[in-house]
């Protein structure tokens, strides 16, 4: 739905009004066209107020753009309104929003199997920006009776229910209808509704699903997922997630009545704003890209490859309310194998505990700093390796796939995410942001995820994403001018080659010829990093052969001639191997870790 | 001398409390406003519909969904025990018969003519909500639950685990720096609510289950204890229906912190005296802290018993504490106010704001930052960031 502002068209507009009201803050960002380019002027942050005593969320929007309005010197509130089209040093021509409040968008998905529907559905959800409570399916190992207490448990905000390709069998979603009738599943924002249910299954089964849930449940039906085997079509079943999350779920959120009226197109859930940028920007460079999110309480990984989107989110994995969660998944010696200085287990314990129950505090130690970097080094592995999971198989919608590539999926499917094809990995989040080197953000983002040949990365300046996100679907050009020029923070590119050795034999040579004529030759053994200058903006052509065993992305031992694209750190060269395997002694781990924090300037002193 | 005040959390001698006492489904409220009630009493209470269970008849009896009716024996809203025959066939040697049996008892709800399954309904739960604490019901709604208000004195910890408990309030150790040692822990703790001072191991945890003690209130614990504790590692501080035997509430942090003075005096000078408490937590938007509740006009009591005041709450429907006359800090932070230290490298210690510079400082990770300097015992000076510090009152 659109509310009462008036569109300004995309020519038209000079001045974009956008908010993202998070959990714990509301985040206002002012864009302006400054010498015919869309460039973000100021931002402004206010505490969310959905929750007592306030419990309306518009209080915390109007605070937050009070401060743009104090910072920039334009007016853009009259009262509690705000100014719209813009006029002189008054108003802005569009105020979009994006909300992830009170906990986002929560949704249960059901399918007849695992591996097939329940997969897609799953996909689905997670790129429509939810988080996904559990995953059903007739095939999931659990009695009728346990998932019938599962979906009675959840509360989630809304339920995806498909299963069935068009005209094939009915009888197995229409058990599944029978679980969620029997259940009687609540939704989790109050009794005063009935919970949303989405059918995009067989089309065949729709009216007995009608008979089944109807009258306990809000259903809607729309296009199957799966229509035949070959072919995913999640388009349809997305938006009407988008759709329902308007009209139930922020509906039922205090404020969001009014919030909805003022915006100029609908408000999306954060992270599927998160990834539409993505998702826009990739396929306008024509990039295959990696980006992640990692905030206090989950980590959302986003990956576009080949133009195809996937997202997924670690609802468990974060730095400060989840932080000890990651140390329940990771283990204690997977964080302290990335420590630099030797911790006891009691006091990395305690020290993570302590982030946990006071999540506001920050590092004031380098021994501080380089215990939560680690724990993040986990948090972003952990979440890519749930991404792995479902990043697979199938093509983009619409597109179509075998029948093999279909049994190769519900062999848990071969991942999309194939390192030597990443283009850019974009980091987003405090622990990345806020690192205070940048380098410290680069190495971070290579130890989790391992990138191989070479791969370019970057951070998010001051978490824009879902403001564009959203603005893209109103303006696409300004929402990706600013993604470029203001949002992301080039750090450089990083080359690596895959393989093992001995320490100190030779791993790669490497050839380096500058955009100014100048040109740097070297070498690197087996175990070494080298961070070599090439600033924002800079770009060098790179020439480097691998020794046999090693590969660099042309094959084993074979030379490659690539462009490395400089940054905030500029090019790190890694000679560690992949995959990377750290010293098993400890002592002599933290040595190693200390050589190479040296070798690229991690830390001062 | 200072007491810990940590933002959002209270240590109040006397104050109002009123809880908002909710079943998770519709009920009958059994209070009326004005009543006196004590933390057993149950004031509201409704039937958890019984858990669903599914019988797959067809492929029981080798028929086809549609037929399903021919053979069932029970039909839709007929109660069943387990055992009984659901379903049967007719062969014409009555020794090919099968019977389906129910598996449970309770009430046939749907016979599916799809799929051919059966389900099956266990009988309601009875669920007794009380009343949490001793006080007067202000406020009562009808079907839902009821409101209790008591005058009380309150302190929040920081973090707990276990549900809620009542009991009488006992001290363990001497002073707010000595730990709580198992031997100190003795018989006479049965039912308390005890508190302690620094720190308590896993032996002093074990010997608080081994006599039943309601609750433990302590300054720090160690994770690995907390962990042999519930017999996992936790990982999302959303707690209250840990099933150890105790509830435990922490007031200050992980490790030996010394409990803050003002917390420590408060309780100590209530022993004796009956309280309620509850270690649920929830540490993100909609924060829930521990608690403790000593109401301080108690109306006549029963000898206190531990697992009474338990039921509703664990399904959800309490909310948080309301009207409390918070002693909460309005402002910032002024020279001389007195602080603790919540992180490394000057975790636990209580000091004073000697300086509050305007400008960012950079730190030893070189974050740029608000800081303040902090005055140590003995007049030693320290930056602190100041969001590694919680405001503590003089």
């Amino acid at each position: 739905m659109t509310g009462s502002t008036k569109l300004t068209t995309g020519a038209e507009m000079a001045t974009i009004l956008a908010t993202d009201c998070g959990s714990t803050t509301t985040k206002a960002i002012l864009i302006e066209k400054v010498g015919g380019e869309y460039r973000q002027t100021f931002r402004g942050e206010a505490p969310t107020t959905v929750e007592a005593p306030v419990e309306d969320v518009t209080r915390g929007v109007l605070n937050a753009i009070q401060e743009v309005e104090e910072l920039s010197g334009r007016t853009l509130l009259e009262g509690e309104k705000i100014l719209t089209p813009s006029e002189g040093r008054r108003g802005a021509d569009l105020y979009v929003s994006t909300s992830s409040a009170g906990g986002g968008l929560q949704m249960m998905v059901a399918g007849v199997v695992m591996a097939m529907t329940a997969e897609s559905a799953q996909r689905c959800a997670l790129g429509a920006g939810a988080i996904v409570m559990d995953v059903l399916a007739s095939n999931d190992g659990r009695a009728g009776h346990e998932k019938i207490e599962r979906i009675r448990h959840l509360r989630p905000d809304m339920i995806l229910l498909s299963g069935g390709t068009d005209g094939g069998t009915i009888s197995h979603v229409v058990e599944m209808a029978e679980y969620i009738r029997a259940a009687d599943p609540k939704p989790r924002l109050g009794g005063g509704y009935m919970l949303p249910v989405i059918f995009a299954g067989n089309r065949d089964a729709g009216g007995q699903i009608q008979e089944i849930l109807g009258d306990r449940t809000a259903l809607v039906i729309t296009d199957n997922i799966r229509p035949v085997l070959e072919r995913e079509n999640l388009s349809p079943a997305r938006q009407m997630i988008h759709d329902l999350f308007l009209e139930h779920v922020m509906a039922q959120a205090p404020g969001y009545g009014t919030l909805i009226g003022w915006t100029g197109a609908p408000i999306m859930p954060t992270p599927a704003a998160v990834g539409l940028i993505m998702e826009k920007a990739a396929r306008q460079q024509g990039l295959n890209l990696l980006g992640v999110d990692i905030g206090g309480a989950t980590t959302d990984v986003f990956s576009v490859v080949d133009g195809q989107f996937t997202r997924t989110v670690s609802a468990n994995l974060g730095m400060s309310y989840s932080v000890s969660n990651v140390l329940a998944e990771a283990g204690l010696t997977q964080i302290q194998r990335w420590l630099p200085v030797l911790l006891d287990e009691q006091d990395v314990r305690n020290r993570i505990k302590n982030k946990m129950i006071r999540p506001t505090t920050i590092p004031q130690t380098q021994e501080d700093l380089a215990l939560e970097q680690a724990v993040a080094r986990e948090a972003l592995r952990l979440a890519l390796d749930q991404h792995k999971v479902l990043a697979v198989g199938l093509k983009g919608i619409q597109q179509e796939r075998t029948i093999s590539d279909a049994f190769e999926q519900r062999e848990g499917g071969k991942s999309l995410i194939d390192l030597y094809r990443i283009d850019l990995i974009i980091g987003s989040g405090g622990i990345l942001s806020h690192a205070p080197r940048r380098v410290q953000a680069m190495l971070m983002l290579i130890d989790a995820y391992q990138p191989l040949g070479l791969t370019r990365l970057a951070v998010d300046s001051i978490f824009m994403m879902p403001h564009l996100g959203v603005l893209s679907k109103v303006n696409e050009r300004a929402a990706t001018e600013v993604f470029l020029k203001d949002c992301l923070i080039p750090l450089g590119s990083c080359l690596a080659a895959e393989g093992s050795g001995k320490s100190g034999e030779p791993c790669f040579t490497y050839t380096i010829r500058f955009a100014d004529g100048r040109h740097e030759k070297g070498a690197l053994r087996f175990g070494e990093l080298r961070r070599l200058e090439l600033p924002p903006g800079a770009e060098a052509e790179l020439e480097a052969e691998p020794s046999r065993g090693f590969n660099l992305g042309a094959g084993d031992g074979r030379a490659v001639a690539v462009k490395a694209t400089g940054g905030a750190v500029g090019l790190i060269l890694d000679a560690r191997g992949r995959p990377l395997r750290l010293p098993e002694d400890p002592s002599g781990r933290a040595a190693q870790l200390r050589a190479w924090a040296k070798a690229v300037d991690l830390y001062p002193g | 001398m200072a007491h810990s005040y940590a933002p959002g959390l209270r240590v109040a001698p006397r104050t109002v409390v009123r809880k908002r006492r909710i079943l998770p489904i519709p009920g009958q409220v059994l209070v009326n406003q004005g009543q006196a009630v004590t933390a057993a009493t149950v004031i509201a209470q409704a039937d958890l519909p019984g858990k669903v269970h599914t019988v797959n008849v067809v492929n029981l009896l080798g028929i086809v969904p549609d037929e399903i009716r021919r053979y069932m024996l029970k039909h839709e809203g007929d109660a069943v025990r387990a055992g009984e025959p659901l379903a049967e066939n007719r062969p014409f040697i009555k020794w090919f018969q099968t019977r389906v049996p129910a598996p449970i008892t309770g009430t046939v709800e749907s016979v599916s003519e799809v799929t051919g399954q059966v389900f099956l309904r266990e009988p309601p739960k009875p669920l007794a909500l009380s009343a949490y604490l001793d006080g007067l019901v202000v406020e009562t709604f009808p079907g839902q639950g009821a409101s209790v208000e008591t005058t009380c004195s309150l302190v929040q910890g920081i973090f707990g685990i276990g549900g809620e408990a009542a009991g009488t309030i006992a001290v363990g150790v001497a002073n707010p720096e000595e730990a709580l040692v198992a031997e100190r822990i003795t018989d006479a703790h049965r039912h308390t609510i005890l508190i302690g001072g620094s720190f308590i191991d896993r032996e002093g945890l074990a010997r608080a289950q081994q006599v039943g003690v309601s609750a433990i209130v302590i300054g720090g614990i160690r994770d690995l204890d907390l962990r042999a504790l519930i017999g996992r590692d936790l990982g999302v501080a959303i707690t209250g229906t840990e099933q150890v035997g105790l509830t435990l509430i922490i007031t200050e942090g992980f490790g030996r912190i010394t409990m803050a003075k003002r917390t420590f005096d408060l309780l100590a000078s209530m022993v004796g005296r009956r309280a309620s408490c509850s270690g649920a937590t929830q540490i993100r938007a909609g924060v829930i802290r521990p608690e403790v509740i000593i109401p301080l006009t108690p109306p006549p009591l029963p000898p206190p018993r531990r697992g009474e005041g338990e039921g509703g709450g664990a399904e959800g429907g309490v909310r948080g504490a309301t009207g409390v006359e918070g002693q909460a800090v309005g402002g910032g932070l002024k020279v001389g106010d007195q602080i603790r230290i919540i992180r490394e490298p000057y975790f636990g210690r209580i000091c004073s704001v000697a300086a509050l510079p305007a400008d960012l400082q950079l730190l030893p990770t070189e974050s740029k930052v608000r800081v303040l300097e902090a005055e140590l015992e003995g007049g030693r000076r320290v930056l602190v960031p100041r969001a590694n510090v919680e405001l503590l009152e003089s």
